[in-house]
């Protein structure tokens, strides 16, 4: 190997590291730096336990929503023939343009007391906003574009081929879906699905705008991190962090298995 | 069955794959849409099979007007030239899918998809994947899988375009064979006129959306319609206004008042045959063919001066 190369490997894991690596370290350190019982302590609290249940809702609403949206948005941007094609494609990659915060704001206009559908929904005595309504809304709105995303390059690379086979083979649209199609772009979804799943549990500002962050009541995983650190609970806030990054390393463990299976298929 | 089409017309835009095509295809035959690239064979074909909507026209099978019917009620089996192989299923599975669609007993499943893998010569490989086999072998899938649902009417869409030439001639005559023993009505794209002319009962040949010509394939070599078939099929030179073919001259080495005067550029040899190049008195390149005893009876060498006279010429008017 040249030293060149050499170099810039070096200055690649270096950088990682600075960025990266070494703020988890010091996550690491800390939560455990007066031992494993105030890290432990923090998240037996039943406080904390409802913020981890909180996400956990969001999440197993989210993620399900935003696969089917996502399987059915990528097909119509591949195979659908029809005008404002190229609008929905660019739309679905609004979350990712969009700060969650300005989500939650937009939100907020939408729902609240002064908002298109607020006077409806206080009329009828329907709690969105500081409830978990308005969290899972927020959770979708930030998830949304990453199945989708996943999904059309593959539908792009397997073409239309096999679809037309089983179709002169007799197949309806929906059993060539079951059968050929979902089987073909399965590993884009099961990636989507573990990115989406990832953006879910680790949202934070839109939902913090959103939510009230009442605790015990609207307080997410995330949320509760910040309620623990602003009461000077570092162990607590230390541990609950740990326990979102261990969560988000297993996503990562569980990405690196699948993808040599997406390249194989 | 028959096949019928009737006044097809189809647009890509502003590109007119088909323009106002009629043809009729024999019941049990084995017919050739035969073409350069953008003729629209591959159009036609695909309207036939209803995986195209045709702009305007009908297509009939056996009679019918399957024109508004969707490609799974038209009782075809299609073969892909990229295979379109089931990549996620095996071999087995790839024959069977569509007697698997049709709900058919298992114990009748498992014989007939036996019996073609037999047929297609695949037995041995019916637990591999599409992409463990070769080019030719995944073909071979692909045609036992058409087959498998009994079709009434088989399209092949250039299914050995692919595929190396000894496989290509192999499954080629494999193909032929299988239409004598089965006389399913047979159409197959294809560009290339050896194929056509050595396979197939009927030759379609397609030109710009058209229908050039439809005939037998010696009929098509030596009663060609206009100068495109001409020059489509078989190689052609042009001597004025006429067409001669490489085979249909006299060289010799003594002048006389029909011969026209050449030079030998370069000399092909081709085992049985000998391609000849020469250049004519006004300029013009063009080519001889014979056999090798005739160009070593003549003592043909490269850059001589030899005389020539066009034995059987061909005019459009």
């Amino acid at each position: 190997m040249s030293r060149s190369r050499i170099g810039l490997r070096l200055a690649a894991l270096g950088y990682l590291s600075l960025i990266l690596l070494g703020p988890l370290a010091m996550l690491f350190y800390r939560a455990f730096a007066h031992g494993v019982s105030g890290a432990w302590t923090a998240l037996n609290d039943k406080d904390t336990i409802h913020a981890f249940k909180v996400t956990l809702e969001a999440a197993c609403i989210a993620v399900p929503l935003n696969t089917l949206f996502g399987i059915l948005c990528g097909l119509a941007i591949v195979r659908g023939n029809f005008r404002g094609k190229g609008l929905i494609n660019a739309f679905v990659d609004l979350p990712l343009a969009l700060s969650p915060v300005v989500v939650g704001v937009s939100l907020f206009l939408l729902y609240g007391r002064t908002g298109w559908f607020g006077h409806w929904l206080i009329g009828n005595n329907v709690q969105v906003l500081f409830a978990l309504p308005s969290i899972v809304l927020a959770t979708i709105f930030v998830s949304l574009p990453f199945v989708a995303r996943e999904v059309v390059p593959t539908l792009r690379e397997i073409g239309q081929e096999q679809e037309q086979a089983a179709y002169t083979l007799g197949a309806s649209g929906w059993q060539t879906f079951w059968r050929i199609t979902l089987p073909s772009i399965r590993w884009a979804v099961i990636y989507g699905v573990v990115l989406t799943t990832a953006r879910c549990l680790g949202e934070y500002g839109a939902v913090a705008v959103v939510s009230g962050s009442i605790q015990g009541k609207t307080e997410t995983a995330t949320l509760r991190v910040q309620e623990e650190y602003e009461n000077l609970n570092y162990a607590g806030a230390y541990g609950i962090s740990l326990a979102l990054a261990l969560i988000a390393v297993l996503v990562l463990v569980a990405m690196t298995f699948l993808k040599p299976h997406e390249k194989a298929a | 069955m028959s096949i019928s089409v009737r006044n097809v017309t189809k647009q890509f835009g502003e590109y007119v794959a088909l323009g106002d095509v009629s043809i009729d295809v024999a019941e049990g035959s084995l017919t050739a849409l035969l073409g350069p690239s953008g003729s629209g064979k591959s159009t036609l074909l695909r309207v036939i099979a209803g995986l195209e909507q045709p702009d305007t026209g009908n297509v009939f099978i056996d009679d019918r007007d399957v024109t508004g019917l969707a490609p799974q009620d038209r009782g075809i089996g299609f073969v892909f030239q990229h295979y379109a192989a089931f990549k996620h299923m095996t071999v087995h599975d790839n024959v069977a899918f569509g007697l698997t669609i049709r709900k058919r007993p298992k114990a009748e499943i498992e014989k007939r998809v036996r019996e073609l893998l037999q047929l297609v010569q695949l037995d041995g490989l019916a637990h591999r994947y599409p992409a463990q086999l070769s080019g030719g072998q995944r073909q071979r899938m692909g045609l036992a899988r058409a087959l498998a649902v009994d079709p009434s009417v088989l399209l092949l869409d250039e299914p050995f375009g692919a595929l190396d030439a000894r496989v290509r001639t192999e499954l080629r005559a494999w193909l032929r064979r299988l239409h004598d023993e089965t006389h399913t009505t047979t159409v197959i794209v294809t560009h290339d006129q050896e194929e056509a002319m050595e396979v197939t009962d009927t030759v379609v040949v397609m030109n710009r959306g058209q229908i050039e010509q439809v005939a037998e394939p010696r009929e098509l070599y030596e009663q060609p319609a206009n100068e495109f078939v001409m020059s489509f099929v078989g190689q052609v030179n042009r001597v004025g206004d006429s067409f001669v073919r490489p085979h249909d001259f006299e060289v010799t080495r003594v002048a006389n008042s029909t011969t026209r005067e050449a030079m030998i550029k370069r000399i092909i040899h081709l085992g049985f045959g000998v391609h000849v190049e020469l250049v004519r008195d006004d300029g013009e390149p063009f080519l001889v063919q014979m056999t090798r005893d005739e160009a070593e009876g003549l003592e043909l060498q490269e850059g001589q001066i030899v005389y020539v006279r066009p034995t059987r010429e061909t005019t459009f008017s």
